[in-house]
């Protein structure tokens, strides 16, 4: 099936070439980083997670939102879903792998990472991540191939692959709350110390996740033939709406929760977020004013309907979550220190390039598995 | 092709679920039941006598004696000033305000306030490093319950930074070895990307000798020893003085305790 992506048009190509382009500019500043170390990032001995874990943090949330349309389509039968559940599956895979990356430029020692199979160590939310992890792309990459490939085939998808989607469900819960856990058990760390954060996890998953899908949806509209209809599209704007103001209600609770009770250690996390001279503050004001803008563009029934405008607030959504649960989230973690220093963090442009090449390798994955998925369409039709 | 797929899931799956139940039974067996073979033997442990300490008159012998036998990198910025940044500390000083913030108020005598005080690893009794650690490469020791460190082991995730609440633990943002001016032979360099910390010189102590600060402090301000021996130096200074400890509500039972 792979041989598919070897033909596309012109503009199929020049998009692939920008893709590898970037990713080998990326690399270069990777082999910078693994020859010099993480010094040439903008991380210190008091902000020791940054920019990177940032990324991971909102890509499994991207990664584990899949099942927003595997749930509805394989346990509902909801028939609206047939076209883009292949769409969502093969949106995990790279967002998976891509969370894997980022982890992977964050080590010190990163060619020692076999080290957390070589030695497994069950009470590390870490170990416990890797294998929800690498189970879930496991789990995808199994459960698309073979529901693809019956399609190209024109036959229903065999029966013994149902355990398989069924599971794949609370699979999909389960690396993001692992994932909050990763944060939301440790005593030094006041800011992430709340029970709220793994469903917060979850519910800015099942917003941005599927406000992604949906701009690729008519995406591909615009620039394949591949037209999904207007209906899954609507349910999941329904979907990313319910999501986003369960979000928001979750922020709330948290900040009712930490200033009511007025312990010194929660508040400034919060405060140094959203005012003083910290770098993050004018990031954090505009997630909460994009924040807003969605709510209000995606709740009305009539701005909804409104593809143009929808893509609008998909685009607000994305945006808010990604500064909120990924710099945000992690950064104030750190600041203040144990000490109660304020000793702020700024990504380098090394930084940003190797993240920017993760973004490149993603993509470029996403790409030829829609390509493959779209081509075996075709075929059929 | 699908029954060997099949046969091949169905295997992947019943080691997965082996893993988990071994894995399972281990996290319930293992982690926060009181270790017993700490209990019978050692627990070592450190008294800071701030009383006596004269890191206010600009005394820094105690980091220096053991920032040189360990090796420990001294990163400078281009202008030569320490590098804030990415310093390595295995011992500091920082003032009380800072070292014990819960303990900070309004009306605190200046003096005690600007306080240089010591640190170093707590060496907790039941250490949060280690818990987060996803390849062991830190560890309690049994015998003495000191906080270890396997510097070929460790992955430079920086988790155990993380999960500790008393700063304790630096990374190594760039390789040790282009900073170090002498190197001790008998003790090893780091490379780039690891974590290090104090490991109460286990290296001296299985020689037989004391801890390098502990020794070379002329005033006596530190004092080290075994808190499960009742008539120990350290258990005599504990008895007859108030002493506290640094966020000792977060149940880490941190091993160091200082004398104000």
């Amino acid at each position: 099936m792979i041989e598919k992506a070897l033909s596309g048009s012109k503009g199929y190509w020049i998009w692939i070439f920008i893709l590898l382009g970037v990713i080998a500019t990326g690399s270069l500043f990777w082999l910078r980083q693994f020859n010099e170390g993480l010094v040439i990032t903008g991380l210190s001995r008091d902000v020791s997670w940054g920019f990177y874990i940032a990324q991971f943090t909102f890509m499994v949330g991207v990664a584990a939102s899949a099942v927003m349309v595997v749930l509805p389509y394989y346990l509902h039968n909801y028939k609206a879903f047939a076209k883009i559940t292949i769409l969502g599956e093969f949106l995990a895979i790279p967002a998976v792998i891509m969370c894997m990356t980022f982890i992977f430029v964050d080590m010190g020692q990163p060619f020692r990472i076999v080290n957390v199979f070589l030695h497994p160590s069950p009470n590390s939310m870490m170990f416990w991540d890797t294998v929800a992890l690498s189970g879930y792309l496991m789990l995808n990459v199994l459960i698309s191939r073979v529901t693809l490939d019956s399609e190209r085939k024109s036959i229903p998808p065999p029966k013994w692959i149902k355990p398989f989607i069924i599971i794949s469900i609370p699979w999909a819960v389960s690396i993001h709350t692992v994932t909050a856990f990763l944060y939301a058990g440790l005593s030094a760390r006041p800011f992430w110390m709340t029970a709220v954060l793994a469903p917060r996890f979850l519910a800015s998953a099942f917003s941005s996740g599927p406000a992604l899908l949906i701009l690729l949806v008519l995406l591909l509209k615009r620039v394949t033939k591949f037209d999904a209809g207007k209906e899954p599209v609507q349910k999941l704007a329904v979907i990313a709406a319910y999501a986003m103001s369960l979000n928001v209600f979750l922020i709330g609770m948290e900040l009712f929760t930490v200033f009511y009770s007025n312990i010194p250690e929660h508040m400034t996390h919060f405060q140094y977020l959203f005012s003083g001279e910290g770098n993050l503050v004018p990031w954090m004001w505009t997630s909460v004013i994009l924040a807003i803008l969605t709510l209000s563009l995606i709740i009305p029934p009539a701005t909804r309907r409104n593809e143009k405008i929808l893509a609008v607030a998909c685009v607000t959504l994305i945006l808010s979550i990604w500064i909120d649960k990924g710099m945000g989230m992690i950064v104030a973690g750190f600041v203040p220190n144990p000490f109660g220093a304020i000793i702020d963090y700024a990504p380098t442009i090394p930084e940003l390039m190797i993240s920017l090449m993760v973004y490149a390798l993603g993509a470029l994955i996403l790409t030829i598995m829609y390509k493959v998925a779209l081509s075996v369409r075709e075929s059929i039709a | 092709m699908g029954i060997d797929r099949r046969s091949f899931i169905k295997i992947a799956g019943l080691s997965a679920l082996g893993v988990a139940a071994k894995s399972a039974t281990d996290l319930i067996a293992g982690v926060d039941r009181p270790n017993e073979a700490v209990r019978t033997g050692k627990r070592l442990a450190m008294v800071i006598d701030l009383r006596k300490c004269k890191a206010d008159d600009g005394c820094t012998d105690c980091i220096d004696a053991c920032h040189s036998v360990h090796n420990v990198p001294d990163f400078r910025t281009p202008a030569g000033d320490v590098d804030k940044k990415v310093e390595v500390k295995w011992i500091w000083q920082d003032h009380f305000e800072h070292a014990f913030h819960e303990h900070e108020h309004e009306f605190l005598k200046e003096k005690i306030r600007h306080k240089s005080v010591l640190l170093l690893c707590n060496h907790c009794d039941n250490p949060p490093c280690v818990k987060v650690c996803p390849t062991q490469a830190t560890w309690k020791r049994e015998e003495d319950g000191i906080v270890m460190m396997d510097w070929h082991r460790c992955i430079g995730c920086r988790y155990c930074i993380t999960a500790c609440p008393y700063g304790s633990r630096s990374f190594n943002w760039s390789d040790p070895r282009e900073v170090l001016k002498q190197t001790d032979p008998s003790f090893p360099t780091r490379s780039k990307g690891v974590v290090e910390k104090c490991t109460f010189c286990e290296e001296r102590i299985t020689r037989g000798q004391i801890p390098a600060c502990v020794e070379v402090c002329k005033e006596g301000a530190l004092v080290y020893g075994d808190l499960r021996d009742s008539d120990s130096t350290i258990r005599n200074l504990l008895r007859s003085n108030y002493s506290i400890r640094r966020k000792s509500g977060l149940g880490t039972q941190p091993e160091i305790y200082y004398i104000v």
